[in-house]
């Protein structure tokens, strides 16, 4: 195990000697401590590299991963594992705003809860939130998963295109062109998938899902109210 | 028709100014489609611009420099604030952010050859980075939009600077739109979306919303990038002296400021003529945050929106500037609204140097579309040659304007060396009316 003290180096450094990580590295376990909410900690990674953060983080904490995993033992700042692109991120506390924005690929587990856009744009990424998600998630979102094993707030998944959304709880409302959609056992096989990947203790059974009426996919006048 | 005047003159018919027959035509057809119209391009009405403001010369009291023979640089560094490698142009005429989707693959090629063969860099646009794109572009920036479409790593760390869009000119507070038929298979993948849909690009970042946030994203994108790369920060004309000042403080190495004559590749007709500033109203706002911060010069900026010659080149640059981007113009320098295109112009209802549909992907000059036959009739290398041969007409215009002036480097130009023609220019670019010391609103003047 490497540690990396940010209490005697300095963002710069410690973003350094991540990145200087190649594919076939044998220091594959790193720590980081003493973070005391910095931003921008762990972003841009690309190894297969293990880093655990022990402490709450500042914003975009592990953005644009690649391959990397990336344990925050707190919890996150705005945009955590924003534009990831594969790889894993997992928060032990809560996260928030926009948590996994426009990700491209990659498991993010949020295991308290999320604030509002959580989602918001994601394109690809799969994301499990086994607390409640805050307003606007998953704006536009694009595809991809979005698991909640609580409750959605306001306008989830408003102007959404092909992302799916999975949701145990209540839904406070559903944005402009998202539906509750039909449950089939291609959907439960996905999201039996997510749950166990993400340790989340839940039946498939007792989720919905919904996606989008694609109404809003060609512009036409009655849609630009 | 029965003549019911005797015999006596008739009123002769008069059109109304304020509903003219243009006016009238967009009522009748909102009123038969229920729909605004959607275009490409800028501002088409008049402001006041460039045209307005001429240059001095140099006589007794300023010394010229001989038109052919000495020397008058052009080079320029942009972003070297913060960043570890600055890119280093010959001349300080850029290509705008286009995107690949609007434009062709060829077309984005020829932007990368011409740009390279004048020595200047050129830039991506909504919809990621291709390679051709990369490959022939000696200096690329990479724009990181709202829609975050092809956005990865990889490309952000091969880029030579990334550009920030807040806005743009043409729609500052607007976000974007490509319309279905121009959703090939390509540009579908690489912005992760169905074929065929309309795509629509947000109007604000997804994971920040004002300056204090804006200042944390710039950190990520220089830790992502190892502090290696500029970072520009465009906006549109909206209030150039506030945006201006809080792009700097945000942490931008270069500010891009576009004005309303600045294109889109669509968006509302009635947004693009009714929202933000002409550019000319603009640059010296923007300069005077610069100056105010003290960072004139430290913090480069690059001005955009109807620049077309050399000499409205040397206009900027002599009202602050240390460089422009063109749009529109290096598209009519590969060939868009070629005349030699009127009858298939006309065919799609419109004319040569009217064409402005873009969105439609029908465009005869084959660069703002994806059909593949229309994209055979564009020919990259050779828009590359024609787009580097109209860089370097413009540079040496700048040139001769320049020395004409006593100054040795382009970026000697500076306000003393104009005069404005009209008030409005003079109100605008806080430059003196011909014949006088004065402009409205001039420090000092009473009124």
């Amino acid at each position: 195990m490497q540690t990396l003290d940010m209490a005697d180096i300095a963002l710069r450094e410690m973003n350094a000697t991540l990145h200087a990580q190649a594919e076939t590295t044998n220091q594959t376990a790193w720590e980081i401590v003493n973070p005391k909410g910095a931003h921008a900690i762990a972003c841009g990674l690309d190894a297969p590299i293990e880093v655990t953060v022990k402490g709450s983080t500042g914003y975009y904490c592990a953005g644009m991963n690649k391959q990397a995993t990336i344990n925050i033992k707190g919890s996150a700042g705005p945009g955590v594992a924003e534009n990831m692109m594969s790889g894993t991120v997992v928060i032990d506390g809560d996260a928030s705003q926009y948590a996994g924005a426009t990700g491209h690929g990659g498991l993010l587990v949020i295991k308290g809860n999320a604030s509002s856009r959580c989602g918001i744009s994601m394109k690809g990424i799969n994301i499990v939130v086994h607390g409640n998600i805050g307003h606007m998630s998953a704006f536009m979102a694009q595809s991809g998963n979005l698991v909640v094993c609580g409750d959605a707030g306001d306008a989830l998944g408003d102007s959404l295109y092909e992302a799916r959304l999975f949701v145990r709880g209540s839904v406070k409302s559903l944005g402009a062109d998202c539906i509750e959609k039909e449950m089939r056992p291609e959907h439960l096989a996905i999201l039996a998938d997510l749950l166990e990947q993400a340790g989340a203790d839940a039946k498939p059974e007792d989720f919905k899902r919904y996606g989008s009426a694609r109404e809003l996919y060609n512009f036409k006048i009655d849609n630009a109210y | 028709m029965t003549d019911t005047s005797n015999g006596a003159p008739l009123t002769a018919p008069i059109q109304s100014a304020t509903f003219s027959n243009p006016i009238n035509a967009e009522i009748r057809r909102a009123a038969a489609t229920g729909i605004y119209d959607i275009r490409g391009g800028g501002a088409k009405r008049k402001v006041p611009h460039f045209d307005d403001l001429l240059f001095l010369g140099a006589s007794i009291s300023r010394y010229p420099l001989e038109g052919y023979r000495e020397k008058c640089e052009t080079s320029v560094s942009l972003g070297t604030r913060f960043a570890k490698n600055p890119i280093e142009l010959d001349i300080p005429i850029t290509i705008a952010g286009m995107s690949f989707g609007a434009l062709s693959g060829p077309a984005k090629e020829a932007l990368g050859r011409g740009a390279t063969l004048a020595g200047t860099s050129t830039t991506t646009g909504d919809g990621g980075m291709t390679s051709e794109e990369r490959g022939h572009s000696n200096k690329l920036v990479y724009q990181y939009l709202p829609s975050r479409y092809g956005m990865n790593p990889d490309d952000l760390r091969r880029a030579d600077a990334i550009e920030i869009v807040v806005g743009q000119g043409a729609k500052p507070g607007g976000g974007g739109m490509l319309l279905g038929q121009k959703i090939s298979d390509r540009v579908a993948e690489m912005r992760n979306l169905p074929k065929g849909i309309d795509q629509r690009s947000a109007c604000r970042h997804p994971d920040w919303t004002g300056p204090d946030d804006l200042e944390i994203k710039i950190l990520e994108l220089r830790e992502i990038t190892s502090w290696k790369v500029p970072i520009y920060i465009k906006i549109g004309g909206a209030r150039p002296y506030f945006d201006t000042t809080l792009a700097v403080k945000a942490g931008a190495d270069v500010v891009v400021l576009d004005g309303m004559q600045g294109g889109t590749a669509a968006t509302q007709d009635v947004f693009i003529e009714n929202v933000g500033q002409p550019i000319l109203a603009c640059i010296r706002e923007s300069v005077r945050a610069l100056q105010d911060l003290g960072l004139h010069r430290e913090v480069q900026l690059v001005v955009s929106g109807g620049i077309r010659t050399g000499a409205d080149v040397a206009k900027a640059m002599a009202m602050g500037a240390d460089a422009v981007a063109i749009g529109t113009a290096a598209l009519i320098a590969l060939g868009d609204n070629d005349p030699k295109w009127e009858a298939e112009y006309n065919a799609l209802g419109t004319t040569a140097g009217a064409y402005d549909d873009w969105h439609e992907g029908r465009d005869p000059a084959g660069i703002t579309t994806q059909d593949p036959e229309l994209m055979k009739r564009f020919d990259p290398i050779e828009g590359g040659r024609r787009l580097s041969n109209y860089l370097k007409v413009m540079t040496l215009e700048a040139q001769t304007i320049a020395r004409a002036c006593g100054k040795s480097h382009l970026h000697n130009l500076e306000p003393e060396d104009l005069c404005a023609l009209t008030m409005e220019a003079a109100a605008m670019a806080k430059i003196p009316l011909a014949g006088t010391d004065w402009y409205p609103g001039k420090p000092g003047a009473g009124y």
